[in-house]
C-alpha cells in the first residue's frame, strides 16, 4: 500500500473512528468498574480534609 | 528566595543561572546588531538580577527543619504575585490596543506603538502572563495537597517559574522590536520557542515526579487536568514552532510548514492551545478550588472522569473549525466541525457538575464573593462552549468568521472562564498559602466581582452586535449583485462598539487593580492567624454533595 495521501486519509476514516470508539469503551468501563467506587469517593471526599502538612508513612 | 534551600542546592541555582548569563552572552556576540543582540542582552539582564538574588544570600543559614513535613509554598507565592502583575501588564495593553481601534491616533505614530505590535503584547500578556503563571502557581499548589506530599525538587520549582517568565519578557519585548513568527498566540522567535522547550519538560518531569511521591492512593482528577495541560501544550509548543532560523546570529525563523499544512497546524496548535492552555488547567483549578471554598465534594466524581477524556480526545480534532472555506480539504472542515459539536457533551458535563456542586450552597454563593466568582466563571465557561460549538458550525462560521463576533466569543472565554475562575482560586488561595485568616477586604472582592461581571457583558455585547453588523454588512448584496456596503461603511458602523468594548476592558482592567492591592493588603496588613490549622476557608464541616 502506498503511503499517500488517499492511504492516510483511509486509515484515519476507519481506524480512527475504532480507536475512539475502543477508547470511549475503556474509559467507560474503569469509570463505572464497581471495585472503583470506593476510591473515587474517598478521593472526592479527601481534599477536604483540613491538614496542612505531607503525610509522612 | 533561596533562604529554603541547602547549600549544594544554593550552588545548582547559581551555575543555572550562570550557565542563562553565558547563553545571553553568546546570543549577544550573535547577534550584533540584530535583535537576537537585544535579546542576548535582556537575557543577561534578567538572569543576573536572579544571580544577583542567589548571591546576596548565598552564605545565609542553611534550613534545619525537615523540609519534606511541609509543602514547598515559596514559588507557588512569587508565582502568583507575578500571575497579578501580568494580568495589570496584559490587561493595560488590551484596554489600549482596544482604544486605538475607536481612536486610532492613539498609536502615536510610532513604529513600536502600532496595533500590529501591541496587539500581541496583550495576548501573550494575559494567556501566558496572568494565565501560565496562576496555572503554574495553582498546579504546585493542588499537586502538593491533593498528592500529600512535597514537591519533588528545590531549585527546578524556581527554574520553572523564572524561566517560564524569561520566555514572557523575550516574546513581549521582541514584539514591541517587530519580532514574530506570524503564527497568532506562537508568535515569539525560534530562540525563545527552544527555551521555552527546556522550561516546559522541566515543569513536566517535576509534576511527574511529584505524583509519583503521593501518598494518596488515588491521582485526583484535577491533576488529570493540569497532566493533560502540561503534556499537550509540549507536544503543540514543539510541532507548532519547527522553523529554521535564517542563521545563528538571527532572530528571524522559517517554518518547516508549507501552504495548508502551515495554516491546518497553526490552528491545530491554536485551537488546542485553547483547549488545553485555557482550558484543561483552569479545569483543574475549578476542580480543586471550588469544592475547597464550597467545602462540599464534587457532584460526580466519575462524571468528572468522563468528561476529562471526552475533553481531552475531543479537543484535539477540533482546529480545523478554524479554516472553514479554505483550501483545507473539505472533509478536515467536516471533521472539525463535528467535533467541535460533540465537545459540548464534556464541556456542559463539567459545567453542570460544578454548578451541581454548588446545589445547595446557593446562600454561600449569595454571601461570598470568591465563591461567586467559581459559580460565575462555570456559568461562562457553559455559554461560550456552547457557542463556540455553534459557531464552528460551517454556515453560522460563514457569518461570523472574520468579525468581532469570534473576539467576542474568545472573550466570554478569556474573562468570563478563565479569569474568573482564576481570581476565585486566588482568593481562596492567598489566605490559606500566606496561613491569614481571610482576604484583607471581602468588601473589595465584592467590586471586583462587580467590575469584572460589568466588564465582561459589556465587552461580550459590544463584540456581539458588532461582529453580526459586520457579518451581514459584508454579505448584503444589491439587485444588481454587487456588495451594498464597502468595507469602510462597516468600519465606521463599528465605531460606538469599539468604544463600549474598550470601556468594558478598562472596567474589567480596574478590577484586576483592585484585586492586586487586596491581594498585597492580605499579604502585608492582617497579622497571622495563630490557630489557622486548616488550609481550606473556616467554614461549616462538609456535607456530602450526592
Amino acid at each position: 500500500m502506498d503511503f499517500d495521501h488517499q492511504a492516510v486519509v483511509a486509515f484515519s476514516k476507519s481506524w480512527g473512528l475504532f480507536y475512539l470508539m475502543a477508547l470511549a469503551l475503556g474509559v467507560l468501563v474503569y469509570t463505572f468498574w464497581p471495585s472503583n467506587r470506593k476510591r473515587f469517593d474517598r478521593a472526592k471526599h479527601s481534599i477536604l480534609d483540613r491538614d496542612d502538612r505531607p503525610w509522612q508513612k | 528566595m533561596i533562604a529554603n534551600l541547602t547549600s549544594s542546592e544554593r550552588q545548582q541555582a547559581f551555575v543555572l543561572a550562570v550557565g542563562v548569563v553565558l547563553a545571553g552572552g553568546a546570543m549577544t556576540i550573535l547577534g550584533r546588531s540584530d535583535t537576537l543582540g537585544v535579546h542576548g542582552a535582556i537575557v543577561m539582564l534578567f538572569a543576573g538580577v536572579v544571580l544577583y538574588l542567589i548571591m546576596s544570600s548565598f552564605y545565609d543559614p542553611e534550613p534545619v527543619e525537615d523540609r519534606e513535613s511541609s509543602y514547598y509554598d515559596d514559588p507557588i507565592k512569587a508565582g502568583i504575585v507575578l500571575s497579578m502583575a501580568w494580568a495589570v501588564f496584559g490587561m493595560f495593553m488590551g484596554v489600549w490596543v482596544a482604544a486605538q481601534l475607536a481612536w486610532p491616533d492613539l498609536a502615536f505614530d510610532a513604529a513600536w506603538s502600532s496595533f500590529g505590535r501591541l496587539r500581541p503584547t496583550h495576548t501573550t500578556g494575559v494567556i501566558f502572563g496572568f494565565g501560565g503563571n496562576a496555572l503554574i502557581a495553582t498546579s504546585f499548589h493542588v499537586v502538593q495537597r491533593t498528592s500529600r506530599a512535597r514537591l519533588a525538587g528545590q531549585v527546578s520549582p524556581w527554574f520553572v517559574l523564572l524561566g517560564y517568565n524569561l520566555f514572557c519578557v523575550l516574546a513581549v519585548s521582541g514584539y514591541l522590536l517587530g519580532v514574530t513568527q506570524s503564527k497568532e498566540y506562537a508568535e515569539a522567535e525560534w530562540y525563545a520557542d527552544l527555551w521555552l522547550v527546556i522550561v516546559w519538560v522541566t515543569y513536566f518531569v517535576l509534576y511527574l515526579r511529584t505524583i509519583a511521591r503521593r501518598k494518596e492512593p488515588h491521582i485526583y482528577v484535577a491533576n488529570w487536568y493540569f497532566m493533560a495541560f502540561i503534556l499537550v501544550v509540549a507536544i503543540l509548543h514543539i510541532v507548532n514552532n519547527l522553523a529554521l532560523p535564517v542563521s545563528w546570529g538571527h532572530a528571524k525563523s522559517y517554518t518547516i510548514w508549507p501552504g495548508v499544512q502551515d495554516a491546518m497546524v497553526q490552528w491545530w496548535y491554536g485551537h488546542n492551545a485553547v483547549a488545553f492552555f485555557l482550558t484543561a488547567g483552569f479545569l483543574g483549578m475549578l476542580y480543586y478550588y471550588l469544592p475547597v471554598r464550597a467545602q462540599r465534594p464534587i457532584f460526580s466524581y466519575r462524571l468528572s472522569i468522563l468528561s476529562f477524556w471526552g475533553i481531552t480526545f475531543f479537543y484535539m480534532w477540533a482546529g480545523s473549525h478554524h479554516l472553514h472555506y479554505t483550501a483545507l480539504p473539505h472533509w478536515v472542515q467536516t471533521l472539525g466541525m463535528t467535533f467541535s459539536v460533540m465537545l459540548l457533551v464534556p464541556s456542559w458535563a463539567s459545567a453542570g457538575n460544578a454548578l451541581l456542586t454548588l446545589n445547595g450552597a446557593w446562600h454561600r454563593v449569595r454571601d461570598d464573593a470568591t465563591l461567586r466568582f467559581m459559580m460565575a466563571a462555570a456559568v461562562f465557561y457553559g455559554l461560550s462552549t456552547f457557542e463556540g460549538s455553534f459557531m464552528a458550525i460551517r454556515p453560522v462560521n460563514s457569518l461570523s468568521h472574520y468579525t468581532d463576533w469570534t473576539v467576542g466569543h474568545v472573550h466570554a472565554g478569556a474573562l468570563g472562564w478563565v479569569a474568573l475562575i482564576t481570581f476565585g482560586s486566588l482568593y481562596t488561595l492567598v489566605p490559606a498559602l500566606w496561613k491569614r485568616e481571610r482576604m484583607y477586604s471581602a468588601a473589595l472582592i465584592e467590586v471586583h466581582f462587580w467590575l469584572a461581571i460589568a466588564g465582561t457583558l459589556i465587552y461580550v455585547f459590544a463584540m456581539w452586535n458588532s461582529g453580526i453588523i459586520q457579518g451581514l454588512m459584508w454579505r448584503t448584496y444589491t439587485e444588481d449583485g454587487a456588495l451594498a456596503y464597502s468595507f469602510v461603511d462597516s468600519l465606521v458602523a463599528m465605531y460606538p462598539y469599539y468604544i463600549a468594548r474598550a470601556f468594558g476592558g478598562l472596567l474589567f482592567l480596574i478590577g484586576a487593580i483592585v484585586g492586586c492591592y487586596n491581594i498585597w493588603m492580605t499579604v502585608r496588613a492582617v497579622p497571622v492567624a495563630a490557630a489557622r490549622a486548616a488550609d481550606v476557608p473556616v467554614t461549616p464541616v462538609a456535607v456530602p454533595g450526592e
